[in-house]
């Protein structure tokens, strides 16, 4: 990397003031405000999907509450603690970086990824419950005109409840790719505490992976939580244990 | 003979040596923006051939030389290419990599690195777009809008398509983030916003279009491919999905997306008629502010794209009153070039002939579109030959002819060398000819009741469909010419010297021409206007060595 040796320009008018050019190698502030960009058509994107959602609740209203009613909100919250959990250790580690403990940093964004898969693995039990229940991505319960399907209104919750926690358990995964690499910028000294804008923006990635968790666990999960018929579920079943299921 | 940015360049990955690795990894963004041109053009030359090909089906009613099923999807590929690969990407791409950083004094883009990524992202898109017509059941047949729930149901290869615009929108969202940042992190000392050139402020409120909006039809086709593909309900009715929601999400994008495509068109125009005229522009700042006015109330129009496909009249009429907006700040942009030319010196060489083209064949094309913006007349005229004018009025005569503008105007800058300019001024004519002929029928054809994307017709339809033919064969003509012309001019016209308009912004005060890898020799400190003229003469003077004013 030759970023380093960069020396900015002086630019000086024509009453002789000198002016520092800003270049494109080594613009923190640059750096910063193009991912916040990004992260701009992430909430796009997302927010496009609550939109979609959204619009058919207020079509489907009582099916809406009864395919919450359904899901797993013991599951989905101990997600959501995780998630919570881990931006913090995400933030530590940031703030340990800035004040230049480098090894605490690594450390933090360990334990950030121990959680990213804490979280990917209990949801991955989740889906396997339901799709235990029948009710999956191509499964008879999503399709229309057989005997197992279920109302139009599940049908398109269930459609977006896979859909939205599907893509949002991708940038989990995107996630922990990008603290790998982090990691191995840090170990290469290419990240350092003079020079950290890399750590800045997968900070700040996270930040917004654990927010749109904050606002899909309550609207798929909260809002079918008083309509009853709910039980804690039977997580033995998936490992072949007995069944008590009726 | 000092070294040009064609000799040498920076590499994404280490130092190669031969010339083909130099240009494939090159994080230049001269190089890019050429590599972008050359591919962009290759695939427009492809579907203007698909549209040839229509138009000689079209000749005579009845069946020609392919049947409705081939029509089908050859207005989809022509649609395909022409939208997601040449017209988004289009002006940006090229002239916002090329000549953006030059205009505001930096030496490249604030990522470089992501702009050579975000070329062979674009790439990628390209290659998977045309990998379906091979592939599968064969080119999608739905139009290139994609409509549910027939997307969601055809046999055709839709899915490719629909990955291959996702790919191209991630490209032309990390475009629009790239120059965001460099247009707020490197313009030069003392250049503030109101001092940079009007093509910068087009290509600025393009960028936040590009920003704002792709991401909704991103995910919209997503949600699609995942239907398709999974089963999921989401849009298709048999499962309670409502299709007019697809439609809703597609033109949220899809319409900010035609000010996309004319914005950095207008910023061309607002470049040549100053230069052209010798004159200061008028109402530099009305300019300016129009096109972020003309981005946000794009944002706010969509609806009228859905006049017949149910919705409420209280939405139809606000939308259609939303709609007459958009021309109030382009009506401002017009006027004030115009009133640029008043007194001026004009200079009708080609990039001024084609600007000044564009204000006729545009001027058509804008207010054809606010015949159609009132829901009564729209539900006469939607999807007949009528819109189908009106469309490639604004686009071809708007976007493409301004592009070409830009094309003859920066051709020094970029390559070092003089065009023909005999030849291209036969070539605008026979394509300004040739665009009133193409497409002026179709208005009366449309208004009588033409149907779009028909393969057939009743005999009464004979006549306009034969004009058009023609038509198309003669801007056919034009642009070969006018191609042919480049390339010639590229190998052996006449050295052009690094200033030969006598233009005022920045890229005109390069060291040399084509200019060196890192643009300026120095960086300039920016205390000027862009468009200083007196009595005809540019004010601002520069010693290309040290980057002072002399003047």
């Amino acid at each position: 990397m030759s970023d380093h040796a960069y020396v900015p320009e002086i630019a000086t008018s024509r009453d002789g003031v000198e002016h520092e050019v800003q270049g494109w190698q080594g613009d923190f502030y640059g750096g910063k405000l193009g991912f916040w960009l990004f992260m701009l058509t992430e909430v796009l994107m997302f927010g496009a999907m609550f939109m979609v959602l959204t619009y058919y609740f207020t079509l489907h209203h009582a099916d809406y509450i009864d395919a919450s009613a359904g899901l797993n909100r013991v599951l989905g919250g101990f997600n959501t603690v995780v998630l919570l959990v881990s931006a913090l250790t995400m933030g530590l580690g940031l703030l340990k970086m800035r004040s230049g403990d480098v090894k605490g940093a690594k450390l933090m964004i360990w334990a950030t990824i121990f959680f990213a898969f804490l979280f990917l693995g209990v949801k991955a039990i989740e889906w396997s419950l339901e799709y235990q229940h029948g009710v999956f991505l191509g499964l008879d319960a999503l399709q229309s005109g057989n005997a197992h399907s279920k109302p139009f209104g599940q049908i398109l919750f269930f459609g977006m409840y896979f859909t939205m926690t599907g893509l949002h358990g991708f940038h989990i995964i995107i996630g922990i790719g990008l603290m790998l690499w982090l990691l191995k910028r840090i170990n290469a000294g290419l990240v350092t505490p003079e020079h950290h804008i890399l750590h800045w923006n997968i900070a700040l990635y996270w930040d917004l992976v654990h927010l749109i968790w904050v606002f899909v666990f309550p609207y798929f999960y909260m809002i079918g939580a008083d309509a009853g018929g709910y039980h804690i579920p039977d997580i033995g079943s998936l490992f072949g244990g007995h069944s008590n299921e009726h | 003979m000092s070294k040009s940015y064609f000799d040498e360049t920076h590499c994404a990955i280490g130092h190669p040596k031969t010339k083909v690795m130099q240009w494939l990894l090159t994080i230049d963004h001269k190089r890019i923006g050429i590599m972008y041109a050359a591919v962009m053009f290759t695939f427009f030359f492809v579907a203007i051939a698909t549209a040839m090909a229509m138009r000689i089906e079209l000749f005579a009613p009845g069946a020609q030389i392919m049947d409705g099923d081939t029509f089908n999807q050859a207005f989809t590929l022509h649609g395909v290419i022409m939208i997601f690969l040449f017209i988004i990407p289009g002006i940006p791409a090229v002239f916002g990599n090329i000549v953006m950083p030059l205009m505001i004094g930096a030496k490249d883009v604030s990522f470089p690195r992501l702009n050579w990524f975000t070329f062979w992202l674009y790439i990628l898109g390209c290659l998977i777009a045309l990998s379906s017509l091979w592939t599968g059941n064969g080119f999608a047949d739905t139009g290139w809008t994609f409509y549910a729930p027939y997307s969601l149901t055809t046999d055709t290869n839709v899915i490719t398509t629909l990955v291959a615009a996702f790919v191209l929108g991630m490209a032309s969202i990390l475009t629009g983030l790239n120059f965001l940042v460099t247009i707020h992190r490197l313009r030069a000392p003392g250049m503030d916003f109101f001092k940079m050139p009007l093509f910068v402020w087009g290509i600025y409120a393009t960028a936040w279009i590009q920003l704002l909006a792709t991401p909704v039809v991103g995910i919209t086709l997503i949600l699609a491919i995942l239907e398709k593909y999974f089963g999921i309900g989401i849009f298709d009715p048999s499962k309670g999905g409502d299709p007019v929601l697809f439609e809703h999400l597609f033109w949220i994008y899809s319409h900010p997306a035609v000010y996309l495509m004319i914005l950095p068109a207008f910023g061309i125009m607002s470049e040549i008629i100053p230069v052209f005229s010798r004159r200061e522009i008028f109402g530099y700042r009305t300019i300016a502010l129009s096109s972020a006015s003309i981005a946000g109330i794009g944002y706010l129009v969509w609806g009228h794209h859905l006049f017949t496909s149910g919705m409420s009249d209280i939405a139809k009429t606000i939308f259609s009153f939303l709609t007459f907006f958009v021309a109030i700040p382009t009506g401002i942009k017009f006027y004030d070039w115009i009133a640029t030319m008043y007194k001026g010196k004009v200079i009708l060489k080609t990039p001024m002939l084609w600007a000044l083209g564009t204000i006729v064949t545009f001027a058509i094309g804008g207010l054809t579109g606010v015949t159609i913006a009132m829901v009564g007349a729209d539900i006469h005229l939607q999807d007949t030959y009528y819109s189908v004018a009106h469309f490639h009025y604004a686009i071809l005569g708007g976007v493409v002819f301004l592009f070409f503008a830009g094309l003859h105007y920066w051709f020094p800058v970029v390559t070092g060398r003089m065009y023909n300019e005999t030849t291209a001024k036969v070539a605008f004519w026979l394509n300004f000819v040739g665009i009133n002929l193409l497409w002026f029928p179709m208005f009366i054809a449309g208004y009588y009741g033409m149907p779009r994307r028909y393969f057939d017709y009743l005999p009464e339809f004979e006549i306009y469909h034969q004009i058009s033919g023609v038509g198309a064969a003669v801007i056919l003509a034009g642009l070969l010419l006018m191609f042919w012309n480049f390339l010639r001019s590229w190998n052996n016209g006449e050295l052009s010297g690094t200033n030969p308009w006598e233009g005022t912004t920045l890229e005109w005060h390069l060291p040399s021409s084509p200019p060196p890898l890192e643009n300026h020799t120095k960086v300039p400190y920016v205390d000027f206007n862009p468009y200083e003229y007196h009595h005809g003469e540019p004010v601002v003077k520069f010693d290309y060595e040290t980057m002072k004013r002399i003047d």
